[in-house]
């Protein structure tokens, strides 16, 4: 609204000039000072109680060994909980499954999310009817579709190894998908993209729909054919939504929980632990609440700092 | 976003006469692309085929080997005994309550919040926003820790009403953000002309706003209701009266017990998707809506 009143143009200008006397009269009725602060309060009071305080509290529970027991004295051990978590073998074994399941998550969620934005784009028979099955396992709960992949993947007559063993002969011996490292982890990542697909084909299929048409013919009248106008039409059209996707599955797949709780629960001995899933147990099975949120704070530094680069390298190749 | 503006508009009145012949060749492809995204459509959907057609067969020893699509000893001893002996006729009345009622408080509470930031010139504004959209960044789990404590201190765990407190504040800062964009855009003449009639802000509020926003409400309610629905980490955390279970609580936890009743798990698990499919079909457009506005700009 400020612009248009900048606006060198008299067209501009002119209703501007007829907004202002009314601006005055609504100035007179609304602003008595406190009315935007009622408006706002209830909801910034419960904000600031139940995200921001405890973002604080975290930070100084984070220092200290902290007492479980109101009664008992919390110990002030400065950087020591950061120190441990560096040093935790187990710890970095998390760290690095969260690495392996972004590596096999997010390049397939991604590729394969625009893959089927791109089919979806063009006039087909039950177009809505297909984005809305998609989307049925982005809305189902974390702790259903765990589950349901749970049972897909049982060693003795779970569904992939009926697949992988009866209908396609790969192997002869049924695998232990969730009692090995490797294994269990694929089988987490397989649920992930399967879970994930359908938010990124939404989020690609309107950003398709804002690339204009003409571009296209454009293209084809120079001569391009299909994959060529993907290239050099798509994807530039569509680059900032692809930075967003990309951005939040990488953060999406540091925060993995639900999955791997359910699925392998950490095992076997602890070999298929994440980040989320460690800190977890550190905080609520072995009730060490400063040692859990110096973790989370690493956890969160970590997410930003790649979250930067990925907006840093983005933002030079354009 | 930038680039969508480089659209050339002289070049495009030169493209129809090519539409036409284009249109015929495409055919064999258009074939390919509706089989693809059939395929696709249908790995999507068959675990939960498995999910259902389980739910309906009695629980066996083995898993029928090859997987049932479709049951083929119906039975529905699953469901009598998952909303009897089991407990989740329960579990699905907690969870009812619990997003039903977190679902109005966010309406609610984010509409006078949103209305705040979008009609409004406060002090602070800017740094107060700029919080909440940090919290929208702020991964949930790393406040688990902190919430516990304090959940413990208000003497909210183990309370159905205390999930509703902590799910409804998890959810204001998205809420807000959605809403206020929203607000924004309703035209400030409208707001003018009735400012003129001498009406008060609230008044303006309860009947220009608030009808004027219904399809964004929509879309904030069916976001908080799913939210609040599918949620498991906080309850996990600070429920541990199994008669306060919320339904993916429940279910989690009867797994645990019972890892091979398979048929049971599936029950609770088809119960708990029943309501969220006809939410999520009810309102699908203003769900996509709802996923879109922050992503495509």
């Amino acid at each position: 609204m400020t612009t248009t009143r900048l606006a060198p143009s008299t067209a501009a200008t002119a209703p501007a000039r007829r907004k202002r006397p009314n601006r005055a009269v609504s100035a007179r009725h609304a602003t008595r000072w406190w009315v935007p602060w009622a408006f706002a309060a209830p909801g910034m009071i419960l904000f600031i109680v139940v995200v921001g305080y405890p973002l604080l509290r975290s930070l100084q529970i984070s220092f200290y060994q902290w007492a479980v027991l109101p009664t008992d004295a919390s110990t002030f051990v400065g950087f020591d909980n950061y120190t441990r978590a560096l040093g935790d073998a187990e710890f970095w074994t998390s760290m690095a499954n969260a690495g392996i399941y972004l590596i096999l998550t997010v390049p397939l969620t991604l590729i394969l999310g625009l893959f089927f934005a791109v089919l979806l784009n063009a006039k087909m028979p039950a177009r809505t009817v297909f984005r809305v099955l998609f989307y049925i396992p982005v809305v189902t709960s974390w702790v259903v579709v765990s589950l349901l992949f749970k049972f897909l993947f049982v060693t003795d007559g779970g569904a992939v190894n009926w697949a992988i063993t009866d209908l396609l002969p790969l192997t002869s011996e049924p695998v232990p998908w969730l009692e090995q490292r490797g294994t269990g982890l694929v089988a987490v990542a397989a649920l992930g993209i399967w879970k994930s697909l359908g938010w990124c084909l939404v989020v690609f299929l309107a950003a398709l729909g804002g690339v204009g048409e003409e571009q296209y013919e454009a293209a084809s009248l120079d001569g391009a054919n299909a994959w060529q106008q993907f290239l050099n039409v798509t994807l530039p059209g569509i680059r900032g939504t692809f930075l967003f996707v990309l951005v939040l599955q990488v953060i999406g797949a540091f925060n993995v929980f639900a999955s791997v709780l359910l699925m392998t629960n950490g095992g076997p001995a602890g070999s298929t632990e994440v980040p989320l899933t460690y800190m977890y147990k550190q905080a609520f099975s072995f009730l060490d609440f400063g040692y859990a949120s110096a973790m989370s704070f690493i956890l969160a530094i970590i997410i930003v700092v790649i979250s930067i680069l990925q907006f840093k390298f983005f933002r030079e190749k354009n | 976003m930038t680039t969508l503006t480089q659209s050339e508009p002289s070049r495009s009145t030169s493209a129809p006469g090519e539409h036409g012949p284009n249109r015929r060749q495409i055919k064999p492809l258009t074939v390919l692309r509706f089989f693809l995204v059939l395929v696709g459509a249908c790995v999507m959907v068959l675990p939960f085929l498995m999910m259902v057609s389980t739910s309906l067969e009695p629980n066996t020893a083995t898993l029928p080997t090859p997987p049932h699509i479709f049951p083929l000893n119906f039975t529905t001893e699953n469901y009598s005994e998952a909303l009897g002996s089991s407990n989740f006729g329960l579990y699905f009345l907690n969870s009812l309550y619990v997003a039903v009622l977190t679902t109005f408080f966010v309406v609610l509470i984010s509409s006078l919040t949103a209305f705040a930031f979008a009609r409004f010139d406060f002090r602070f504004k800017n740094v107060l926003f700029g919080l909440l959209l940090a919290g929208l960044m702020i991964p949930g789990i790393v406040l688990i820790v902190p919430q516990f404590v304090l959940a413990k201190t208000l003497g909210m765990t183990d309370s159905l009403n205390g999930l509703v407190f902590f799910y409804t504040a998890g959810q204001i800062a998205f809420t807000t953000f959605l809403l206020r964009g929203f607000f924004e855009r309703v035209p400030k003449e409208l707001d003018e002309a009735m400012t003129v009639d001498g009406t008060t802000v609230f008044t303006r509020f309860i009947r220009l706003y608030l009808p004027l926003a219904r399809p964004a409400l929509a879309t904030a309610a069916v976001f908080a209701f799913l939210g609040a629905w599918d949620e498991f980490v906080w309850a996990l955390t600070v429920i541990s009266d199994a008669d306060k279970r919320t339904l993916p609580l429940g279910i989690a936890a009867f797994q645990g017990e019972h890892g091979s009743a398979w048929g049971l798990v599936f029950a609770g698990s088809t119960l708990a998707v029943i309501p969220v499919i006809i939410v999520y079909v009810a309102g699908q457009k203003h769900l996509i809506s709802g996923i879109t506005a922050g992503a495509v700009k």
